[in-house]
């Protein structure tokens, strides 16, 4: 009796000192898989807005993913909807189509063709127009656009500004 | 102390202290198998054989494949493919035998499923097995991310945003398993890692598990026959061995089972030596391109089905139809109400399941493999919501199901 209930307290006082080691090793795991912050602080890019033609797609890159610029033609700019109008982001006087380049549903690289003025996921078949709303499913929602700040003529892409931060509030993009 | 004596012989030695013969008893010689078993009995042999092939190829695969953003297409297309002696054997080894072996896990699968191979105390085989299938696949994963082609990296950034489940936007969950924004350095080495270490072991030690299962139920029989295997290992052991119904493991199973190994090598090794592109998906002899899709992306052929149950629906409706699809299989010996352990052919309406569910499975292979457009759009979500409706009606289907 008296020794079995001595045997038990070991047994527990093992159990907790295992646990906390668990639970400390479970930590140090987790936390070793974590993007490292080197990689967190690469994360910024500037682009210059006047560079760009009206109506063709342009492709940048920020964290390793591709960027949309598309400067609106006058067309464009007349013909569109308001929901396609709150997308705009407008910089110089400019109005632009950005978005991330990669499909919601599983992150492809959706095509563009002008001619069509929209873009075609061949993964599985999602379709977005030229502002970046879904026209045929598997994608859940229209592109989403990366976080930015306006300098002049300049966007800085990681950053948070006033204009992001608009359309963030208002559920245009995640 | 326990008591030794002076060794008579080598093995004396060893029975002394290794119990050697006692072992060999329990695993080989007095391991007995039902003699009423056919070929489809040693696809379980042919897996551990294609394992070991597996084991072989990678280990010289691994002497020159580096695991670097920049170096590891070269090392795989130009180091081991060109530079290094039979390099090339190598790699076609490991590419074949990763495709074969999902081929004969299938078999393998659907032979339990034909003979009702998962009850009546076969339950842990059963999920040791369905283990086994979830590692191999993430085996199979993790190793075609290696060669950093067009194909790895897109399979690797598609799959891997499965994870941020949909509507749930869990993008920080997939920022942490790839350790950056995007498949990159820490990505690749973490899959390489995955690959060659972590998953290997829990895969041997699964296999471990898998047969320790098998050892008190032993395996079942094409009759579906309740064999007391006390009662006839005494006769056979007794010297009846024609009047028995079962037979040693070693040697007599086995000489069975290498006669149908032997056949698969020489099939496997026609693979490897004249057909062996088919395992080399051609889109991954491009380098990894992060700033372009390739035209048509598709998993290898044996995720297939499983891909094209995600792909006619909306993503969070295809996410849960991709979960279920994963998960099911694991069920099976409970959502099997039959108490009857016998061939399908002999058990009425789960007969024509089981072959609606194989033949539902191979469309869904096939649409998965074809543009997601038209017809094939139409077929494909009429296969995936079949394997759905199939699943959820086997309940009902084996409760009515007659004792046999
Ligand atoms: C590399 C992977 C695997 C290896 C090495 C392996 C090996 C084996 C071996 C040697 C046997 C005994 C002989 C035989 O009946 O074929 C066996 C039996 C069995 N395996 Fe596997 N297996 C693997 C994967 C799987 C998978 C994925 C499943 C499916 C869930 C599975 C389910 C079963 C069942 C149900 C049996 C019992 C068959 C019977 O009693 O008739 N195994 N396995
Ligand atoms: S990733 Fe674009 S449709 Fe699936």
């Amino acid at each position: 009796m008296h020794n079995s209930s001595r045997r038990g307290f070991m047994g527990k006082a093992f159990g907790a000192v295992a646990g906390v080691g668990a639970v400390g090793s479970l930590v140090a795991m987790k936390k070793s898989w974590d993007p490292l912050p080197s990689v967190k602080a690469a994360g910024f890019t500037t682009l210059d807005m006047t560079i760009y033609p009206e109506g063709e797609l342009i492709t940048e890159k920020w964290r390793g993913k591709p960027i949309f610029v598309l400067k609106k033609t006058a067309e464009m700019i007349a013909s569109q909807t308001e929901s396609q109008k709150a997308r705009s982001v407008i910089v110089g006087g400019s109005e632009f189509m950005i978005a991330i380049g990669l499909c919601t549903h599983l992150g492809c690289i959706p095509s563009y063709s002008a001619t069509e003025k929209s873009f075609l996921c061949a993964c599985h078949g999602g379709m977005f127009n030229w502002a970046g709303e879904v026209t045929k499913v598997p994608p859940p929602r229209a592109f989403d656009i990366p976080p930015f700040k306006i300098e002049g003529n300049n966007m800085i892409l990681g950053e948070v500004g006033p204009e992001f931060q608009a359309m963030k509030d208002s559920g245009i993009t995640l | 102390m326990a008591h030794f004596t002076k060794a008579t012989s080598v093995k004396d030695w060893l029975n002394q202290r290794l119990a050697v013969e006692k072992v060999e008893k329990v695993m080989a010689s007095e391991y007995w198998i039902p003699k009423n078993i056919n070929f489809l009995w040693a696809m379980g042999m042919v897996l551990a054989i294609t394992f070991a092939l597996l084991l072989v190829s990678g280990i010289f695969l691994l002497m020159y494949y580096q695991p670097h953003v920049d170096l590891a297409f070269d090392s795989v297309n130009y180091t081991i493919m060109r530079e290094v002696d039979f390099g090339w054997l190598w790699r076609n080894i490991h590419g074949v035998a990763a495709s074969v072996v999902f081929l004969v896990i299938y078999i393998h699968m659907f032979t339990g499923i034909y003979y009702g191979s998962y009850k009546k105390g076969r339950e842990m085989i059963w999920i040791s097995g369905m283990l086994l299938f979830v590692t191999f696949s993430a085996e199979a994963f993790s190793g075609y991310m290696l060669p950093w082609g067009q194909m790895s990296y897109w399979a690797g950034m598609v799959i891997t945003n499965i994870f941020s489940l949909g509507g749930l936007h869990m993008d920080g969950l997939v920022e942490w398993i790839r350790g950056d924004y995007v498949p990159a350095q820490a990505f690749l080495s973490r899959f390489f890692m995955l690959h060659v270490l972590l998953l290997p072991l829990a895969i041997m030690g699964l296999i471990g598990l898998h047969f320790a299962a098998l050892r008190i139920p032993h395996v079942n029989n094409q009759d579906g026959e309740e064999i007391d295997f006390d009662a006839e290992s005494k006769k056979y052991l007794a010297g009846d061995k024609a009047g028995s119904k079962v037979m040693r493991f070693a040697n007599d199973f086995m000489s069975k089972d290498m006669m149908v190994v032997g056949i698969f090598l020489i099939f496997f090794f026609y693979l490897v030596f004249y057909n062996y592109s088919f395992a080399l998906d051609p889109v991954n002899f491009d380098p990894a391109d992060m700033l372009k899709t390739p035209a048509h992306i598709y998993p290898e052929w044996y995720f297939l089905w499983s891909y094209e149950i995600l792909r006619p629906f909306s993503v969070n409706i295809g996410l849960i139809a991709f979960g279920f699809a994963q998960v099911i299989f694991v069920l099976l010996p409970w959502l099997d109400r039959s108490p009857n352990a016998v061939p399908a052919s002999r058990r009425g309406a789960f007969s024509v399941w089981f072959w609606l569910l194989l033949i539902d499975m191979i469309v869904l292979t096939a649409m998965g493999k074809l543009p997601p457009e038209g017809i094939f759009s139409t077929i494909g979500l009429v296969a995936a919501l079949a394997f759905i409706v199939l699943w959820i009606a086997l309940p009902f289907i084996t409760m009515n199901e007659k004792k046999v």
